[in-house]
């Protein structure tokens, strides 16, 4: 060490190990006796989630049953990422619905355009995130299985305020 | 009545080895959980509370994972050595607790059963012998796994194991000073008040001996690498250091060990300092078997219960301390570990050993026989002292950086060289 450099000693009330370890013991001993414990039992107790949460997607559907898509092809064109795959048809009274409707849930990024854009608000995105599946293909969600979801679905802009004003 | 002997010796002795062998795992299985509920306490969590009651069944859910994964071998790794080394590392452990008294002696129709496996004369010299073979469990472990980081842990582990050896040893010099014996259970014995047979200081060691309580307890803490003296393991530099490369049950053995070793230096320190299997406040359990046979107090099986009981408590108080210890302290760096090791706790000792034998002998010049006053002012000494260490430690900066020319460890302070 060069002589011209000044060492300054810190003051013993921070630099004595003694000291210091005997503070640490007694925050130790504080939370073991508390009883305010922060766990949060998951599988029993679960996660209040915001009403804006975008999960996985869910359709909503007709009194009768039918899902409400017309298939107007708004939402594979908004898509981003392009994980809708439609197939528009026609039935005998002349009524657009989706013959295929699938959406890739890995490729999807959840954010919102889709339900933004439907006309009809049929397509939704979901307060809803425990999705685990065995194998890659479950993740491919058709119309079928987007219609059986029963998870709330996600309020993307406040229905008494939808401009956000 | 008088102690067993002959056959029903012999069978005395294979049944405690097995009661107690069962006690200990038992108490091992729940020093995993205890450990485990009180680190998420201290972190303000809830900790394993899935399996069983309270998370009780967790541990053994953990043992059947461990006998159900699959044994792994390094293919760097000398084999006889490899599969030695878990062995070497649970067996000082376990054996140690061959001399430790449990409880107060057992009455049978066939004599005076002592609540200890092996009563050996020697005492607790054979702690000492036994706690350092542990050192080659994980010196050898870490060598025959064939990697650099298990190579290094081991060799820091044996570095440390043998450097608080010393003190370990030192630290029990005054205990033999003032009982003048080595058997465990005279050094219950000593510690608890009679009214016949050789004078007894009445007493628990931990006044008349506070300090070295003290130096014996952070010396066991080393031994048992426990934080902050975990350099063998040292998760984070060394991946835990010598039990790296083990899986399954054999990583299963050298935790029991650890844990095993934790038990034994709490109920070491409970034997020396904390009265062994003695109830406080009440003199019915003072029982004491001479060496040549005589039987002073009276046994009966339920004294030998509750004094179970009263050592169970108090080696479990001590384990919740290291317990306590590990959540909270951080690890030392390797140099600042041998200088407190080398620089400050051997030089203590001496210096504690020196004091107290000088503190005795003038004791004795005075005329104060052994007893309560004899202790009494062995106390004040070590409340003396306490503080002057106090102080030392206070201002001698027992972490600091290691760089050239920077004061080192502790005794500085006390040849006054702190600027």
């Amino acid at each position: 060490m060069p002589g011209d450099v000044k060492v300054v000693e810190r003051p013993r009330a921070e630099s004595s190990y003694v000291r210091a370890a005997a503070k640490g013991m007694s925050i130790t001993m504080r939370h073991l006796l508390s009883p305010n414990k922060k766990t949060q039992q998951y599988p029993d107790e679960k996660w209040e989630l915001a009403p804006r949460t975008r999960g996985t997607h869910r359709m909503a559907v007709h009194e009768d049953g039918r899902a409400k898509c017309v298939a107007c092809g708004l939402c594979p064109t908004v898509c981003p990422v392009n994980c809708i795959k439609l197939v528009p048809a026609e039935d005998e009274n002349g009524e657009r619905y989706a013959a295929i409707y699938e959406i890739d849930e890995f490729r999807c990024i959840f954010c919102g355009y889709c339900q933004e854009v439907c006309p009809v608000e049929a397509i939704h995105l979901g307060v809803h995130y425990e999705n685990a599946e065995y194998s890659r293909e479950r993740w491919v969600y058709d119309l079928e299985r987007l219609v059986e979801q029963e998870h709330p679905v996600t309020a993307l802009w406040d229905p008494q305020d939808p401009a956000s004003q | 009545m008088n102690p067993v002997t002959g056959a029903a010796f012999a069978l005395a002795t294979v049944g405690k080895v097995m009661v107690f062998f069962t006690l200990l795992m038992l108490a091992v299985m729940l020093a995993t959980i205890f450990e485990r509920k009180v680190c998420g306490f201290m972190q303000d969590r809830s900790g394993p509370n899935r399996v069983g009651p309270w998370g009780l069944l967790q541990v053994i859910a953990d043992g059947l994972k461990n006998l159900l994964k699959e044994e792994t071998m390094p293919a760097q790794a000398v084999r006889p050595f490899f599969l030695l080394a878990p062995v070497l590392g649970i067996l000082p452990a376990t054996i140690l607790f061959a001399v430790i008294p449990f409880a107060s002696p057992l009455p049978t129709q066939w004599g005076l059963v002592e609540m200890i496996v092996a009563d050996v004369p020697i005492g607790f010299l054979y702690v000492l012998a036994i706690g350092s073979i542990g050192v080659y469990g994980v010196a050898m472990g870490g060598w025959a796994s064939g990697s650099k980081y298990s190579l290094l842990g081991g060799l820091r582990g044996s570095a440390q194991m043998v450097s608080y050896e010393v003190a370990l040893a030192l630290s029990l010099v005054p205990l033999i000073l003032l009982t003048g014996d080595v058997r465990a259970p005279e050094i219950v014995s000593m510690q608890q008040t009679f009214t016949a047979g050789p004078a007894t200081y009445a007493t628990w060691f931990v006044f008349p001996l506070l300090i070295g309580l003290f130096f014996f307890f952070v010396s066991g803490l080393a031994e048992t690498n426990r934080l902050p003296f975990d350099m063998p393991e040292a998760e984070a530099e060394l991946i835990t250091g010598y039990h790296t490369e083990y899986s399954a049950m054999k990583f299963s053995m050298f935790m029991i060990g650890e844990f095993a070793h934790v038990i034994t230096v709490a109920a070491l320190v409970t034997v020396f300092f904390l009265g062994g299997w003695d109830i406080p406040f009440w003199q019915g359990d003072n029982i004491r078997v001479l060496s040549d046979g005589t039987v002073i107090g009276e046994p009966t099986w339920w004294k030998t219960l509750l004094t179970l009981g009263a050592f169970g408590v108090k080696t479990s108080l001590l384990v919740l301390v290291f317990v306590w210890i590990r959540w909270t302290l951080p690890r030392f760096r390797y140099d600042q570990l041998m200088d407190l090791g080398w620089k400050f706790m051997l030089e203590a000792v001496t210096v504690y050993i020196l004091v107290i034998a000088f503190v005795i002998l003038g004791i004795e010049a005075v005329g104060i026989p052994a007893g309560g006053w004899y202790a009494f002012v062995l106390f004040l000494v070590n409340l003396a002292l306490a503080g002057a260490l106090f102080f030392a430690m206070d201002r001698g900066k027992l972490i600091r950086g290691g760089a050239k020319g920077v004061k080192s460890a502790g005794g500085d302070a006390a040849e006054g060289r702190e600027g």
